[in-house]
């Protein structure tokens, strides 16, 4: 194929060689035109950014006339309708709206996304996430192997259109899980086999995603782990990373909610990674309004420059002081390299994501063996094919780590601790608000 | 804040119930079942947690099959003002469980604080109790305890 199009990969290598953070809303609305005046609001924000389609619960679930009816009866939803919509309808929506300085990504979660796809993809847009781990386990209770079914085709259909040069992107969900509380070398081992699942069935373009979890160290040894994982599980393909601002229990005031942003910005631009999906200051309270997100994008953006100016002189003081020769640049990456396979979360990672792909041929296979036999088991996650025998929680170090590891190959991993009870658990699913807020006090709405 | 509290109570006091707990079928949230399985636990009593997206039939089978003392709906999706509805209908239809209590809770609305307090709605539905956390999930809570602690003492 002479013409590709493939904008939101030349976007994003694009902005990799200059160097800025990609930022990225998750905003989804009911309305064709709020979601419409939306997209031009990010566009216009002056950021370099990605606009986001979000879909709606009942699409999530395949409701597709639910969906319709609510629209019909003038109810709000919680994102957009795509397929309800449908093709014509989403590409008039859209019309005029994404072009080489602006691409779109639908964001859905849906664990049977064949016809979201389909739907997508007659609408123009070629970028989109998930993954048939990712948005199985947390987000439904669709039967594993059921769900790996479906991905795999919706996998092939994004592959195959490539026929017709248009290289879709597709960007996995794995390093989220269930948002919070899930320790960062199951992320990343999650995060890397859906990708190697991508890459089984055809896609050439993705990125593998982590979820800012609780203490910053931890995060830069995961994301480092996450990249050296990528590097040498994804031959020959076109791969970033994506960093999520915390997904777990929002801060419920503006100054924690914004700290917790510029927190995870000062991340992403210390770990090299390529894109940033933010949080607003409404994340505690309710779905956040089209001006909220785009005040989210310009603080992680303006943050991110902050930090990219510091991290720049910093380099440029280590170079200078290292005689700065091409010899000495080779000697410093593989001494990265090398303390990258020392951190726990890198070697547990590895040991998940081998352990996983020794179990079968194909990746495919090897997943829903793997959380049959325990091997990976995501804690306290409710999904009837997950084990559900792994506990973790929040140390006095701030980092996550292993109560228990269940059946996952994990020895030694775990530090001995009692069962996690009620008052245990919310004060760790309420770290951040506790740590941010100015008059932490309660349990607040489950967003 | 007084979500722990619930570990005082006397298990003994009385016996203990057992719940089925549940979410709405376009709700994918899991924390905060998993919470509500620790609470009324805590408070002595026994937890059929059903998982996120618990489809209309398989509550129905459930109750059927082993008939709890109580439903216990949590969602936080936003849209339990307007999805809430299938539920109570398909268990109120059922003449076994028509006597059944069912309460629901949570975030009912997308506009938080901001919301209609759907209540009075939900109620005329045919759920017995509503637990919209609005403004404080402490105060939902705290009614929810007094809820369970009151049909632990109806049983005994």
């Amino acid at each position: 194929m002479t013409v590709e199009h493939a904008p939101f990969s030349v976007f994003v290598a694009a902005r990799r060689r200059a160097g800025t953070l990609i930022v990225q809303p998750r905003m989804g609305f009911g309305d064709p035109a709020v979601m419409r005046a939306g997209l031009l609001a990010v566009r216009a924000a002056g950021v370099p950014a990605v606009g986001t389609v979000t879909l709606d619960s009942f699409t999530r679930q395949g409701e597709h006339e639910r969906a319709a009816m609510a629209r019909a009866a003038g109810l709000d939803l919680n994102g957009y309708p795509l397929v309800a919509e449908g093709a014509r309808g989403t590409a008039r929506m859209l019309a005029g709206i994404a072009g080489p300085g602006f691409p779109l990504q639908v964001r859905h979660g849906s664990p049977r996304p064949e016809r979201i796809f389909r739907t997508m993809l007659a609408a123009g847009v070629e970028a989109t996430e998930g993954g048939p781990v990712s948005y199985c386990l947390p987000y439904s209770r669709v039967p594993l192997r059921e769900s790996v079914r479906a991905w795999s085709r919706a996998t092939r259909l994004l592959a195959r259109q490539a026929d017709r040069g248009v290289r879709c992107h597709l960007e996995t969900f794995g390093g989220c899980m269930l948002g919070q509380l899930c320790p960062p070398a199951l992320l990343v081992a999650i995060s890397v086999l859906e990708c190697a699942f991508f890459a089984e069935h055809g896609i050439t373009s993705m990125s593998a995603s982590y979820a800012q979890q609780t203490c910053p160290e931890q995060d830069v040894e995961a994301l480092a782990a996450l990249r050296l994982l990528c590097a040498e599980f994804l031959p020959g393909v076109d791969w970033h990373v994506v960093l999520y601002t915390f997904m777990g229990l929002y801060p419920r005031s503006p100054e924690g909610a914004e700290e917790l942003l510029r927190q995870s910005a000062r991340l992403a631009v210390r770990t090299g990674t390529e894109r940033l999906i933010v949080k607003t200051v409404a994340e505690a309270h309710r779905i956040p309004t089209i001006q909220e997100n785009v005040e989210a994008l310009r603080v992680a953006h303006r943050t991110a420059v902050a930090a990219g100016a510091e991290v720049a002189a910093g380099a440029a003081d280590a170079a200078g002081a290292a005689g700065a020769s091409d010899d000495a640049g080779a000697a410093a990456a593989d001494a990265a390299k090398t303390t990258v396979r020392d951190t726990e979360v890198y070697q547990q990672a590895r040991t998940l994501i081998e352990t996983v792909l020794s179990l079968a041929p194909t990746v495919a296979r090897a997943l829903p063996a793997a959380f049959e036999q325990g091997l990976l088991d995501v804690p306290y996650c409710l999904h009837p094919d997950n084990r559900n025998e792994s506990r973790c929680a929040i140390g006095p170090d701030g980092r996550l780590e292993w109560c228990d590891v269940g059946r996952m190959p994990l020895a030694g991993a775990a530090r001995g601790r009692a069962a996690v009870g009620l008052r245990s658990l919310l004060a760790d699913l309420e770290f951040h608000r506790r740590r941010l807020d100015p008059y932490p006090s309660t349990f607040g709405s489950g967003r | 804040m007084e979500f722990a509290g619930a570990a005082q109570a006397e298990p003994g006091a009385s016996r203990p119930l057992t719940f089925v707990l549940c979410t709405l079928p376009s709700d994918s949230h899991m924390w905060n079942l998993v919470a509500m399985q620790l609470l009324i636990e805590e408070m002595g009593h026994t937890v059929r947690n059903l998982g996120a997206c618990s489809p209309v039939a398989l509550v129905l089978q459930e109750c059927r099959a082993e008939p709890p003392d109580c439903v216990v709906v949590s969602t936080v999706n936003g849209l339990g003002g307007i999805d809430a509805a299938r539920l109570i209908t398909a268990l109120r239809a059922e003449p076994e469980l028509a006597g059944l209590p069912v309460v629901i809770g949570g975030s009912l609305g997308v506009h938080g604080e901001a919301d209609a307090d759907p209540s009075a709605e939900l109620r005329d539905l045919g759920y017995d109790g509503v637990f919209p956390v609005g403004a404080s999930a402490e105060r939902a809570l705290t009614r929810f305890r007094a809820f369970v602690a009151a049909r632990a003492e109806r049983v005994r």
